[in-house]
């Protein structure tokens, strides 16, 4: 049990931080933000509907990335994007040019057996610049992303939430935006 | 967005595992070497006696054939469920019963296919009755589906579990008996020369009734392990 | 209007006391059952003509065998009613009756081979009831072990759940295969381990002797749940209290 009566409202527009320290249960609550994990009480709602019984609706309109990529060792780069996008409905063919917005222009038919756990990283995020999906629900973005990196992901989420999307993001770094523009919940540990 | 078509969404995962496999061949010989090692096992313990191995022939191979299978369920949902990939597949948009259902055609065509392309070979070495062959063939075919399917059940039960090896077997053994039964069954039948309809009408039977029933069982039991 | 009905005892600390209260009940009927079926049917019930005493056994194997398959059923019932209608606490009756059944499968097996041993001369054949006995004693046990390698006891129940509905739909086929199996591998010489003719003074304290058994798993069933309760909920404040007043009342 590491959360009673969180009641959250997330409207479009928002950006989301969830704070707090190791094992507070921050990522607990994205995965059951996302409907991977089933709360022990209560329930989710997206647009009014339970995410349960509009499971499908609702995973039109998300994009979930967790702390594992999601990337095949036996396919490259370019494969495993495109699968991603195809997957979620989207576009593969422009999934090159996508590749280069990530800055891994070069290293497109390259099995990702071969790439670094940042590369990686970097070729599940691509999907965020393709993605047409209202909420994002982001474990730690930022993770072996460089500095450059992470501000190319603070404008792309600054543009998500101005087109009406909203992002909720866990991150153990100051997030490079104005305070006004970031909400925060801040779980506390607790020992029972 | 547009959603794909069922049809778009299946092709696409069961192309995605065909194309892992072949640059990874050997999770498809490895099982296929086991049920080779096994089957010869059995004439050098039980003796060279050709119809002593006429006789046990059936039992050994769909034996085998069930072990074989066994050995390579872990392939189904293992290394998807290590990277993340499980995760992204249950959030998209797609109906889960179609992603579950390519995944297991496609474990079928990389195990199934294969033992029954092989078990003709294996049936010689043992002497099979000259009549079985067919029967052999089509219970096979019926039957390494059901393998499959119910196989899929079992790991997606134990995806999540450290060390989920011996427990699927302990899962999943117990639910391929039916099979085993007719199908084995079907080929002494057929050594006989006597029709053997009764007995793939009944392992068809089990192969609809799991096709329709397996994928929403692996859908709930996945949900359960990747909570 | 049912689901209302059904509320309060979807609470784990309600349910808890409910199941504290019926408990003793149960095993006071089971005990009184037991007691009159088991001495009926050992002291006074008429002996069969062909097997002699022997078939006494049949007392017991009988209804551990009936049983094995009803708590199996039960299972599959909890199982669903807590997937379909995400009763929780479902979960954990079914987790309390899995190692039961196992029990009284176990002890069919037993008591069937004790049974064979003079009537076939050797403790076991693949005779059709004993070895569907055996597969489900396997069911069983891959249900309990699946339990055991969830950590979280609810992942555990929910995933044991599934199974048992898998192997309850299999069940049916599984006995069905081996019947037909058995009928076809049989040779001439072996009889079947049928029931006895029976007679209306061997029928009615088999009865009692059922009902008995039945009341018996049943407490049994209560104090396994009441244990599954206390499990899952231990951090829960009226658990700790719980606690507290126990140890209290023995310190005294």
């Amino acid at each position: 049990m590491l959360f009673e009566a969180l009641n959250i409202e997330i409207f479009a527009g928002d950006i989301v931080q969830v704070e707090g320290p190791n094992g507070a249960g921050k990522t607990s609550l994205l995965r059951i933000l996302s409907g991977l994990s089933q709360p022990y009480d209560g329930k989710v709602y997206f647009q009014d509907n339970s995410i349960n019984q509009h499971r499908e609706a609702f995973h039109q309109d998300l994009l979930y990335l967790g702390h594992l990529p999601g990337v095949k060792d036996e396919m490259t780069a370019q494969e495993n994007l495109e699968f991603n996008l195809a997957l979620h409905g989207l576009n593969s063919d422009t999934a090159e040019q996508t590749l280069a917005e990530v800055n891994l222009l070069g290293f497109e038919d390259a099995l990702a057996a071969h790439l670094s756990a940042g590369q990686h990283r970097r070729i599940s995020l691509a999907r965020l610049w393709q993605s047409q999906a209202k909420v994002w629900i982001l474990d730690e973005p930022f993770t072996a992303i460089d500095k450059l990196g992470v501000e190319k992901l603070t404008q792309l989420f600054l543009q998500h939430t101005d087109n009406g999307g909203c992002v909720i993001l866990t991150t153990h770094q100051d997030l490079s935006l104005p305070a006004e523009r970031v909400k925060k919940i801040t779980l506390a540990y607790r020992f029972y | 967005m547009t959603q794909l078509s069922y049809r778009a969404a299946f092709g696409l995962i069961v192309k995605r595992d065909l194309m892992i496999a072949f640059r990874h061949r050997d999770d498809i010989i490895n099982p296929l070497l086991f049920f080779v090692i096994v089957v010869t096992l059995f004439p050098l313990g039980i003796g060279p006696e050709s119809t002593t191995l006429a006789r046990i022939a059936p039992g050994i191979i769909w034996v085998a054939a069930l072990l074989a299978t066994l050995l390579s369920l872990d392939r189904l949902f293992k290394s998807d469920h290590a990277d993340g990939s499980l995760e992204q597949m249950l959030l998209s948009p797609q109906p889960i019963f179609i992603l579950v259902l390519a995944k297991i055609v496609a474990h079928w065509l990389l195990t199934g296919l294969p033992l029954i392309l092989i078990a003709p070979l294996l049936a010689v070495l043992l002497h099979l009755n000259e009549h079985s062959y067919g029967a052999l063939m089509l219970t096979l075919l019926l039957g390494t589906p059901v393998l499959s399917l119910l196989g899929a059940i079992g790991v997606a039960l134990t995806v999540g579990i450290k060390k989920g090896g011996v427990l699927l077997s302990l899962l999943v053994l117990p639910l391929y008996i039916p099979v085993l039964i007719f199908a084995t069954s079907a080929i002494d039948t057929a050594a006989m020369n006597l029709p053997y309809n009764g007995q793939l009408a009944i392992i068809a039977a089990i192969f609809f009734a799991s096709l329709t029933l397996a994928p929403f069982a692996v859908s709930a039991a996945l949900k359960v392990s990747t909570n | 209007m049912m689901w209302k009905w059904l509320h309060p005892y979807a609470n784990p600390e309600i349910s808890y006391h409910f199941a504290g209260k019926i408990l003793p009940w149960c095993a006071r009927l089971a005990f009184v059952f037991l007691a009159i079926g088991l001495t009926w049917a050992l002291l006074f019930a008429p002996a069969d003509y062909q097997q002699g005493d022997t078939f006494r056994i049949f007392y017991l194997h009988v209804p551990a065998a009936m049983l094995s398959m009803g708590i199996y059923l039960g299972m599959a019932i909890a199982a669903l009613s807590s997937l379909v209608w995400q009763l929780r606490l479902a979960d954990a009756t079914a987790a309390a009756m899995a190692p039961i059944g196992a029990t009284f499968t176990f002890i069919a097996l037993i008591t069937g081979a004790a049974w064979g041993k003079p009537m076939w001369g050797t403790w076991w054949i693949w005779d059709a009831r004993l070895t569907s006995e055996l597969i489900l004693l396997f069911l069983y046990l891959g249900v309990i072990a699946l339990h055991n390698a969830f950590e979280d006891k609810n992942l555990a129940g929910k995933a044991a759940g599934i199974l048992a509905l898998v192997g309850v739909i299999n069940l049916p086929i599984i006995k069905y295969s081996v019947e037909w199996w058995n009928t076809l591998h049989q040779g001439a010489t072996v009889s079947k381990l049928g029931q006895p003719s029976m007679t209306a003074d061997m029928f009615w304290p088999f009865v009692v002797c059922f009902i008995g058994f039945a009341f018996f798993v049943t407490a049994l069933i209560c104090l396994r749940f009441r244990s599954e309760i206390l499990n899952r909920n231990s951090m829960r404040p009226w658990v700790r209290e719980l606690v507290a007043t126990e140890e209290k009342v023995h310190a005294v």
